[in-house]
C-alpha cells in the first residue's frame, strides 16, 4: 500500500478527542494528575480564608454579644494567617508539579512527532515544507506549554474556586444559589458555540505559522538563487503576505476571544442586582424563605465576588486553551499521518548477510494520481552483479532505483531480494543489506568522521581511516588539513561536489550493504578526484550486488550488465559491446557519448 | 545591555525598555487598549460603591421597613448592569486593544528580521543555519513582545490601584498604611524573580533556536537517513535538545512556583493586617466598623491588579532574552555598498576583471591578481582543477562576494557602482545544484516577473526542457515540490537554465550547469545557446567546463592555475602547447566517459 497521502492537520478531532489524544501520547501528563488537583483544591479552598474571616470578623467580632471582641479576631487572624501560608505551599507544589509534568510531557510529544517525521513515506515527506514541519514540531508544541502551565493551573483553581464557593453559597442560602447559577447557565450553555468558532479560528492562525514559516526557510535555502536573480523584492512579498495573513488570522480568534469573554462579566452584573433583589424579596417573608437577614444577604453579594471572578478566569483559560488545542491537534495530526509503508519490524524477514540477487516480477509503478512510470518491468539480477541502468531522462531509472530500495512500494506486482517479497523484510534489516547512495550527497553540518560514520554509527576514526584507504582514498584525506576532523559545512557545502561525493561513498563502505544501489552523481568534479571516485567504486562494487544508475559511458563498461529503460519499460539488455552492436535506444546514447569525446 | 552585575534590575530596566518600543511604535491601540483598561478598573471600583449605594438605600432599609419601593428596585437593576455593560466594553476595549497591538509588533519585527535576512550577505549566512533563522523570526519575536498581552490590563489596574490607594488614605490612615505595605514587598518578590528566572529564559530561547536548527537539517537530509534506516539517531540527537529544553523548562517553573503564590499571599496578608489594626482601632474610638469595611473590600479589589503587574514583570525575563536575540540580527552591519551608475541594454555586454584578489581564509589567497577581458558576444569557458578558483569566479561576476582588491566591470563600470538589482538585469548565472521554489514551472522560470508564455516557452526551447514540461500533467501550471523533487535532477538543471534565459542576460555564467544532462541533450543546448545566444540580443558567455564538447563551444579557453590565468588561447592551441591543461582535459575524458 503506497502513501503519498498529505499530512493530516488533524481538523477533524474535537477539543476533548485532542486531550484525551494529547494525554495518550505523553502519560507523563498523567502522572500524580490527583495529587496536582488535591493541592489545587486545597489552594483553593485557602483563598476564601481572607473573606471569609473578613466576613467573620465583621459579624461576629465587631457585632458580638458584648460589643467588640478582639481575642475572637485574633484567632480569626491567626488562624488565616495559618491557612494562607499553608495555601501558598499548596499552590506551590501544585505549580511545581504542574510545570514538571508539563514539560515532560509536551517533550514526549515533540520527539515522538519528529520520529514520526521520519517515519513517514518519502512521497508524504515531500508533500510538507521543510518550514511547515519544523513548526509542528517546535512553535506547535510551544503552544500547548504555555496553556498546560498556565491554562492548566488556573483552569483547575478556577473550577476548584467554583465548587467551594457553590457549597459555601448554598450554606448562606440555597435560593441565592439557584439565581445566580441562572444568571450564569446563558454563558455556560454559550461556551459550546463559542469553541468551535474559536477552534476554527485558532486552526487558521496555527496553519498560518506553518506557511510563514516555509515562507521564510526557502529564501535561505535558495539564497544564491535569491541573490542573482535579485528577487530580493517579490520574495519578501511573498513573507510578507505570509506574516499578514498570519496576522489577521490571530487578531480575528483574539476578537472572537475578547468578545466571549466579555460576556461573563454581563452575567456578573445581572447576578450581583437579582441576588440583592431576590433576596430583599425573599426577606418580605414570601415563601421558601428560610432566616434570610440583611446580613445574609450581603455577605452573598460578597460570595457573588467569589464565585464570578473564577468563572471569568474559567472562561478565560477554556477559550485561551483553544490556541493550545489548535496547536496540539496539528501535532497530533503528524501522529495519526500513516506511517511508512508497513514495517513488518520484528515479524519481518531478516535477509541473509551475502551478495542479493534481485527480481522484480511484473512490476509497476505510478505516483499517487499520475501515469504509470514503470510498466511491467519483469527482470532478474544475480548476485554479486555489476549492473548498469540507462536510460534518458525520464525513462523510470530513478524511480527504479527507488521501488529497488523500498522507498515506495509498487502498485503492481513484486520486488524480491533473496526470493523474500520486500515487503516482508523488516526494515531494520532492509536498511543494513540495501543501500542506496543518491545524486546529491546530503552531508550534515558536521565533520568528515561523523559524516562517515553515518554509514555504521560503531565505527571510530580508525574504521573510518581503513574504510578511505581500502578506497583508495588515503591520499586525498591526508591531503585534507584537518583529515578526519574538517568541517563539511551545512548541507556539506564546505566541500566541493566531489569530494562530497567521496564522503558518500566511504560511508556506503562502511555501511557494507549486500546491495548497493547508486544514482550516479553527474556534477563535473575535477579529473584527479573523478579517478579516485572511480576506484573508489571499484572497491566498493566488487563483492556484492551493484546497481548503478548511470550517466557515463564508461560505467555501461565496465558493467557486467547493462539494463536500458525507455518510457518506463526495459527495453534492451546485456553487456555494453552486445547492446552497441544491437543499436536501438542504447545505440543512440552510446553514440552521442562517442560524439562527445571526439570533440 | 550588560547583565553581569545586577541581572534583576537590568531585566527590570531593559523589560521597560522593551515595551517603550512597543508603545512609541503603536501609541493609539495602546491608548485605546489602556482606556478600556482605565476604564474597567474604574466601573470595578464603582461596582464596590453600588454595592455600597444598594446597601445603604435599597436593602437595609427594605429589611428595616419591611416593604419594597419598586423604584429602588429597578435602580440597582439598572445600576448593575449598567455598570456591568460599560465594563465589558472595557474589557474588549483592552484585550482586542492588547492584541492586535501585540500582532502588530511581532508583524513587524517579523517583516525586518526577514528583510534583514535578505540584505545580510551569504558570508553571514553560513554561519547562521536555516533553523536558527526560523527560531529568530518566530519565536524569539513573540517572546519579545509577549508582555504587550498583559500591559494594558496592569497600566489600567494601576489607575485602579492609584483611586483605591487615595480612597483608603482618605478613609484611615493608619489601616490604609498597614495595606499599603503590600507594594514594597510585591516588588522585592518581582526583583528576585526577574534575577533568578533571567539568564534561564536566555538559555531557553538560545536552546528553541538549536532545537530548530536540527529539525531543519535533519528533516533536510530525510531520504538519507531514511535510506540508511537512521531515524533513531536522528531521534537521539533531537531528543538530546528537546530533554534539556524540557529540563530548564522546569527549572523555570519552580521559581515561578514561589514566585505565583507570594504575589496571591502578599495581599491576603496586608487584609489580615489591616482587620488586626481595624479592629484595634475601632476599640479605641479611632475608626468606624464601616471604615473597616471599606478598606478590607478595597485591599481585596487591589489584589488582582497586584498580581496582574506582578504577571507584567514576570514576563520581562523571557521577552528581554527574545528581544536581545532579535536584535543581534537587527542590529548586524549590512556595509555592501552600492552606487548609481546604470548600464545600457541591448548589446553583449563586456567582462573585464582587473587584478582580482579574493581569498576565503585571511592569508590564503585563491585568486591573485587576476586580470582578463572577454569582449562582448564572446564564448570563454574556464577550465582548471578543484578549487583553483572557478566557482568562486561565479560568485565574483555575480556580486554575491565583493573582492578583497581589484576590480570587477561590466559595460566599464564596476560592479560596486551598479544599484541594488541592476546587475541582475544584465547578468545571469546557471549554479551547479539547481534550487526550485515551492511553486509552478511558470513561477520557477519567470521568478515573478510579467513574461509572456511564448517568452517561456522560447526560453524552455533553448534550455531543451520544453519536451518534457509540455509533458506534465499541466503543462507550465504543473506545481514543484519544494525540493523540486518530482524532477530528475537533468530536468530541474535545464529549468534553472531557461529561468536564466528568459532574462534575456547580456552576460550569461554557467557554472558546469548542463552536467546531469544526456550528452545528446547537452550538445542541442550549447549549440542553442551558440547559435541564438539565448534571445534576440546577444549574449556573453562564460562557462565553466569540462567536458571537451563544452570546451569545443567556446571562442577562447581560460586555464585558471594557482589563482591566475595560467594560459589561454583556442581549446586545440592549449591542447597542442600545455601539458598540465592537456592533462587535465584529458584526463577527465577518460573518467567520464
Amino acid at each position: 500500500m503506497s502513501a503519498g497521502t498529505a499530512m493530516a492537520t488533524g481538523d477533524e478531532i474535537t477539543a476533548w478527542q485532542t486531550i484525551k489524544r494529547g494525554a495518550e501520547i505523553s502519560p507523563e501528563l498523567k502522572d500524580g494528575l490527583w495529587g496536582t488537583v488535591l493541592l489545587a483544591l486545597l489552594g483553593t479552598a485557602g483563598r476564601v480564608v481572607v473573606p471569609i474571616a473578613v466576613q467573620q470578623t465583621l459579624d461576629r467580632g465587631l457585632h458580638g454579644p458584648h460589643g467588640l471582641d478582639l481575642p475572637f479576631v485574633t484567632r480569626m487572624a491567626l488562624l488565616a494567617a495559618l491557612a494562607l501560608v499553608l495555601t501558598g505551599i499548596a499552590s506551590y507544589l501544585m505549580t511545581a508539579r504542574l510545570f514538571t509534568t508539563a514539560e515532560r510531557g509536551l517533550a514526549t510529544l515533540r520527539i515522538k512527532a519528529f520520529r514520526h517525521v521520519h517515519d513517514l513515506p518519502l512521497l508524504t515527506q515531500n508533500t510538507e515544507r521543510r518550514g511547515a514541519l519544523v513548526s509542528r514540531v517546535t512553535s506547535d508544541v510551544d503552544q500547548v506549554s504555555q496553556f498546560l502551565v498556565f491554562g492548566g493551573i488556573i483552569g483547575i483553581v478556577s473550577v476548584g474556586q467554583i465548587v467551594v464557593a457553590t457549597m459555601i453559597m448554598l450554606v448562606y442560602s440555597w435560593q441565592l444559589t439557584i439565581v445566580v447559577w441562572v444568571c450564569f447557565a446563558p454563558l455556560f450553555l454559550s461556551l459550546r458555540y463559542f469553541q468551535l468558532r474559536l477552534s476554527e479560528a485558532y486552526g487558521l492562525v496555527r496553519r498560518m505559522v506553518g506557511q510563514m514559516l516555509a515562507a521564510v526557510s526557502e529564501p535561505v535555502v535558495g539564497a544564491v538563487v535569491v541573490r542573482t536573480h535579485a528577487i530580493e523584492g517579490r520574495t519578501q512579498a511573498r513573507i510578507d503576505e505570509a506574516i499578514a495573513s498570519y496576522q489577521s488570522a490571530s487578531t480575528r480568534a483574539q476578537g472572537l476571544t475578547a468578545f466571549s469573554f466579555s460576556l461573563g462579566g454581563v452575567s456578573a452584573g445581572l447576578a450581583n442586582a437579582l441576588v440583592l433583589i431576590v433576596g430583599i424579596w425573599l426577606g418580605q417573608g414570601h415563601l421558601w424563605a428560610g432566616d434570610i437577614t440583611s446580613g445574609k444577604v450581603l455577605a452573598f453579594a460578597f460570595l457573588v465576588t467569589m464565585f464570578v471572578s473564577p468563572v471569568q478566569m474559567g472562561t478565560q483559560v477554556l477559550t485561551d486553551a483553544q490556541n493550545a488545542i489548535a496547536g496540539w491537534r496539528r501535532v497530533i495530526g503528524i501522529l495519526d499521518t500513516p506511517a511508512d509503508l508497513d514495517d513488518p519490524g520484528t515479524e519481518g524477514v531478516a535477509l541473509p548477510h551475502r551478495p542479493l540477487d534481485v527480481e522484480f516480477a511484473h512490476v509497476d509503478f505510478a505516483y499517487p494520481q499520475g501515469p504509470l512510470v514503470l510498466c511491467d518491468v519483469d527482470l532478474r539480477i544475480a548476485a554479486g552483479t555489476r549492473v548498469a541502468v540507462v536510460g534518458e531522462t525520464g525513462s523510470g531509472k530513478t524511480t527504479f532505483a527507488k521501488v529497488l530500495t523500498r522507498l515506495v512500494d509498487p502498485v503492481g506486482g513484486e520486488v524480491r531480494l533473496a526470493g523474500h517479497d520486500l515487503r516482508t523484510v523488516s526494515f531494520d534489516s532492509l536498511r543494513r543489506r540495501v543501500v542506496l547512495v543518491p545524486q546529491e550527497g546530503f552531508l550534515f553540518d558536521s565533520t568528515l568522521l561523523a559524516n562517515a560514520s553515518y554509514g555504521d554509527l560503531a565505527a571510530g576514526p580508525d574504521d573510518v581511516s581503513r574504510a578511505v584507504v581500502e578506497l583508495g582514498l588515503g591520499d586525498w584525506l591526508d591531503g585534507l588539513p584537518r583529515g578526519l576532523d574538517t568541517r563539511v559545512g551545512p548541507r556539506g557545502e564546505s566541500m566541493s561536489a566531489g569530494e562530497r561525493q567521496l564522503v558518500a561513498l566511504i560511508r556506503a563502505h562502511l555501511a557494507d550493504p549486500d546491495l548497493l544501489v547508486l544514482d550516479e552523481a553527474t556534477s563535473a568534479v575535477d579529473p584527479a578526484l573523478e579517478m579516485r571516485i572511480g576506484r573508489a567504486l571499484e572497491t566498493l562494487m566488487s563483492g556484492r550486488t551493484s546497481v548503478t544508475i548511470a550517466h557515463r559511458m564508461s560505467t555501461a563498461e565496465n558493467a557486467d550488465e547493462v539494463i536500458v529503460f525507455d518510457q518506463g519499460r526495459v527495453v534492451q539488455r546485456g553487456p555494453h559491446v552486445a547492446l552497441v552492436a544491437e543499436g536501438g535506444v542504447y545505440g543512440r546514447l552510446h553514440s552521442s557519448w562517442v560524439a562527445q569525446q571526439a570533440t | 545591555m550588560s547583565d553581569a552585575a545586577e541581572p534583576g534590575r537590568t531585566t527590570l530596566r531593559d523589560g521597560f525598555g522593551v515595551l517603550g518600543v512597543a508603545i512609541r511604535r503603536e501609541p493609539w491601540i495602546f491608548t485605546i487598549s489602556t482606556l478600556g483598561s482605565l476604564l474597567f478598573g474604574a466601573l470595578t471600583v464603582a461596582d464596590a460603591w453600588v454595592l455600597g449605594w444598594s446597601t445603604d438605600h435599597v436593602v437595609l432599609p427594605a429589611f428595616e421597613s419591611g416593604t419594597t419601593a419598586t423604584g429602588g428596585l429597578v435602580a440597582v437593576l439598572a445600576l448593575f448592569l449598567g455598570v456591568a455593560i460599560l465594563r465589558a466594553v472595557g474589557i474588549v476595549a483592552r484585550r482586542l486593544g492588547a492584541g492586535v497591538m501585540q500582532y502588530r509588533m511581532q508583524a513587524a519585527y517579523r517583516r525586518e528580521v526577514t528583510g534583514q535576512y535578505l540584505r545580510l550577505p551569504m558570508a553571514w549566512h553560513q554561519r547562521h543555519p536555516a533553523g536558527q533563522l526560523l527560531s529568530n523570526a518566530n519565536s524569539d519575536v513573540e517572546a519579545a513582545w509577549a508582555p504587550i498581552a498583559p500591559l494594558p490590563m496592569a497600566v489600567g489596574t494601576l489607575a485602579m490601584v492609584v483611586i483605591a490607594v487615595v480612597q483608603m488614605l482618605l478613609v484611615d490612615l493608619t489601616m490604609a498604611a498597614v495595606g499599603l505595605m503590600v507594594f514594597p514587598l510585591v516588588t522585592v518578590a518581582t526583583l528576585t524573580y526577574q534575577r533568578f528566572s533571567s539568564p534561564l529564559f536566555t538559555r531557553i530561547q538560545a536552546l528553541r533556536a538549536e532545537l530548530s536548527e536540527v529539525a531543519h537539517e535533519s528533516f533536510d537530509g530525510a531520504m538519507v537517513v531514511k535510506t540508511l534506516g537512521r531515524e533513531g539517531e536522528e531521534t537521539a540527537r533531537f531528543a538530546e535538545k528537546a530533554d534539556q529544553l524540557r529540563d530548564l523548562g522546569i527549572r523555570v517553573g519552580r521559581i515561578r512556583a514561589v514566585f505565583d503564590p507570594l504575589l496571591e499571599a502578599i495581599p491576603g496578608f496586608g487584609v489580615l493586617g489591616v482587620l488586626g489594626v481595624g479592629v484595634w482601632r475601632i476599640r479605641n474610638g479611632h475608626a468606624d466598623p464601616g471604615d473597616l469595611v471599606t478598606i478590607a473590600y478595597l485591599l481585596t479589589i487591589v489584589a488582582f491588579p497586584i498580581r496582574s503587574i506582578g504577571w507584567l514583570l514576570g514576563e520581562f525575563p523571557r521577552s528581554v532574552a527574545g528581544f536581545r536575540r532579535v536584535h543581534r540580527v537587527l542590529d548586524e552591519p549590512v556595509d555592501t555598498s552600492y552606487g548609481d551608475t546604470t548600464l545600457g541594454q541591448g548589446e553583449a555586454a563586456r567582462l573585464e576583471l582587473e587584478s582580482l584578489a579574493y581569498s576565503y581564509v585571511p592569508g590564503q589567497r585563491l585568486l591573485a591578481d587576476l586580470s582578463l577581458v572577454v569582449e562582448p558576444g564572446r564564448t570563454v569557458a574556464v577550465v582548471g582543477e578543484t578549487a583553483s578558483g572557478k566557482s568562486t569566479l561565479t560568485t565574483l561576476l555575480t556580486r554575491l562576494v565583493d573582492p578583497d582588491a581589484g576590480r570587477v566591470l561590466v559595460d566599464g563600470v564596476d560592479l560596486r557602482d551598479l544599484p541594488r538589482g541592476e546587475l541582475a538585469r544584465h547578468v545571469a548565472l546557471v549554479p551547479q545544484s539547481a534550487f526550485m521554489f515551492d511553486d509552478t514551472v511558470r513561477g520557477n522560470i519567470t521568478l515573478g516577473e510579467d513574461v509572456a508564455d511564448e517568452d517561456v516557452w522560447a526560453a524552455l526551447r533553448t534550455a531543451q526542457a520544453d519536451g518534457f514540461v509540455a509533458a506534465l500533467p499541466h503543462g507550465l501550471d504543473s506545481r514543484l515540490g519544494e525540493r523540486g523533487t518530482s524532477l530528475s535532477g537533468g530536468q530541474r538543471q535545464r529549468l534553472s537554465l531557461a529561468r536564466a534565459l528568459v532574462r534575456r542576460p547580456r552576460l550569461l555564467i554557467l557554472d558546469d550547469a548542463t552536467s546531469a544532462v544526456d550528452p545528446e541533450v547537452e550538445g542541442r543546448i550549447l549549440a542553442g545557446l551558440r547559435r541564438d545566444g539565448g534571445g534576440p540580443v546577444g549574449t556573453t558567455l562564460v562557462l565553466i567546463a569540462y567536458r571537451k564538447a563544452t570546451i569545443g563551444l567556446a571562442d577562447e579557453v581560460l586555464f585558471l592555475a594557482g589563482g591566475r590565468i595560467a594560459d589561454r588561447g583556442t581549446h586545440a592551441e592549449l591542447l597542442a602547447r600545455n601539458p598540465a591543461y592537456a592533462r587535465l582535459v584529458n584526463a577527465y575524458e577518460e573518467v567520464t566517459t
